[in-house]
């Protein structure tokens, strides 16, 4: 019995998106595909128990989608129309290039990722449709009602249909920027598991880091040629590594200075290592979520927060200044530029902040921070309460109440 | 598949001369290319009349139906096999008349 559940939770996080995808494919509608999956899921949890489990899983699951598809498209006695729109939709997806990539799962990420939806949108649906969550899951993560999130869900879909969002893969001139907005929905959903911004969740969610990071090695598989990606997947890895060494156990938010090193995962962070070698050694010029990950791999090579290679972090942060001159990006170059040049520098660097961040937490903890080093108590004091009014998550206001003192 | 483009306008008076030009320029690429169906320029919000003959007279009120800042302008109908193509003409559209515009899929059948 162990062994089928096992063999079912495996078909599970290995075939969804691939049965998802092929059905949309062949039947041109995501709700019809989705509505099938889940079916032939729900027949697997019933018939494998009694029948074993088959030798090909994914073709069982496939086939038996398939028929459920079929099934649904005559129980709704509109088999003429979808079958004239699966006709359509397949002869719409051009013939591709030799040597294009060819996955029916990459057609699903963007087409759920269309930069026609909402990013919130964006996020609820690829996590329903390539990463298999259901809908009470993905409505517990994001701290939204069921039914709203099932709207939410039911309306892109809607869009999708009326709109006529098309199934493939975009062309090589529009594929950075649409890489890019998948990959923004992947990073959102994994941040909101590592900061989550909630009071009404744990501090650290390990299932959305998981579930980001398994889209990620997913989209690595697809397009391993994309810097970005590669990126993307590094970050999270070297985020993710020091995740249990994040939160003490009074449940208060750890900084990267004090973790205990010697609990962080040294797999992920050698698996993440490489990926940033990899990259330059492309010697290509290098994306946001590169330099990010090239930030992360100087500070997980440090064994000691003192060996931290600060002028190389600084030096990243300059190029990522280039590439991104937004305020965060200003005001974490600052954090390292403490390090390397002393609270006083930092805190200059940060005083042309105040007008765009004057909203944000963590702006007024950086600060707070600095003018503490500097022997500013009352003006600490009073940036610590500013942060703490601000922030969401519930580590961070234990850690920065104990810090305020 | 047909598309409406709605032009959005927060200005008074009509386009300037270039963008007149630019316009021209795009509408005759929508022809070239078959994405033509019908566009034009509409009068000011202020001459509009709304109708009701719901209720088996007619009443006739002076005004747009919905008074607000920005309001149609103008509009394109274009032909597009999939919304990826009705974007990006759209945001040559934007481009060459200088404004904001939406698109709106028409109901298939």
């Amino acid at each position: 019995m162990a062994g089928v559940r096992e063999a079912i939770t495996q078909a599970h996080q290995g075939e969804w998106a691939r049965v998802v995808a092929a059905l949309a494919r062949r039947f041109g509608d995501l709700d019809i595909a989705e509505e099938a999956a889940a079916e032939a899921f729900a027949t697997a949890v019933e018939r494998w128990p009694v029948d074993g489990v088959p030798p090909n899983p994914g073709a069982w699951l496939t086939t038996t989608a398939g028929r459920k598809a079929i099934d649904r498209i005559r129980r709704e006695n509109k088999r003429d129309d979808k079958q004239r729109e699966a006709q359509r939709l397949y002869e719409d997806v051009p013939p591709e290039p030799p040597g294009a990539i060819d996955d029916d799962r990459l057609r699903l990420i963007f087409t759920c990722c269309h930069p026609a939806l909402a990013m919130e949108a964006r996020v609820a649906l690829t996590l329903r449709m390539v990463g298999g969550l259901t809908v009470p899951e993905i409505a517990r993560a994001f701290l939204v009602g069921e039914a709203a999130m099932g709207q939410r869900i039911t309306r892109a879909k809607s869009k999708i249909e009326a709109a006529r969002v098309p199934y493939r893969v975009p062309s090589e001139a529009d594929l950075p920027a649409r890489v890019s907005g998948v990959l923004a929905a992947l990073f959102l959903v994994f941040n909101e598991g590592y900061l989550a911004t909630g009071p009404g969740t744990d501090p650290v969610r390990p299932g959305l880091t998981a579930e980001a990071i398994r889209l990620a090695r997913l989209l690595r598989a697809l397009l391993p040629w994309d810097g970005e990606v590669a990126g993307l997947l590094a970050l999270m890895l070297l985020t993710e590594a020091r995740r249990t060494a994040r939160v003490s156990a009074s449940g208060e938010l750890v900084p990267l200075g004090e973790q205990d090193r010697g609990a962080w995962d040294s797999a992920l962070i050698a698996e993440g290592h490489r990926l940033v070698r990899e990259r330059l050694a492309a010697g290509v010029a290098p994306g946001r979520y590169q330099i990010l990950a090239a930030i992360n791999a100087v500070h997980t090579s440090a064994r000691d927060v003192r060996d931290t290679d600060w002028s190389q972090v600084v030096a990243l942060y300059d190029q990522l200044v280039r590439l991104d001159p937004s305020p965060i990006v200003a005001l974490n170059r600052a954090i390292a530029v403490a390090e390397l040049d002393g609270p006083e520098v930092a805190l200059a660097a940060i005083g042309r902040l105040d007008d765009a961040l004057a909203g944000y937490h963590a702006y007024h903890a950086t600060r707070a921070e600095l003018l503490r080093r500097l022997g500013r108590g009352q003006e600490a004091r009073t940036a610590y309460d500013k942060a703490i009014e601000l922030a969401g998550n519930t580590a961070e206001i234990v850690y920065l109440t104990r810090r305020r003192g | 598949m047909q598309y409406l483009v709605s032009v959005i306008d927060d200005r008074t008076g009509s386009a300037t001369s270039d963008e007149m030009a630019a316009i021209d320029t795009f509408n005759d690429r929508l022809v070239a290319e078959g994405h033509w169906v019908f566009a034009g320029g509409l009068a000011s919000p202020s001459s509009a009349t709304v109708i009701d003959n719901r209720g088996g007279e007619a009443l006739f009120t002076d005004g747009p139906f919905l008074e607000s800042k920005e309001y149609l302008a103008g509009f394109w109908v274009i032909n597009a096999p999939d919304l990826d193509v009705a974007l990006a003409l759209a945001a040559e559209g934007s481009k060459a008349c200088n404004r904001r515009v939406e698109v709106r899929p028409f109901l298939e059948e």
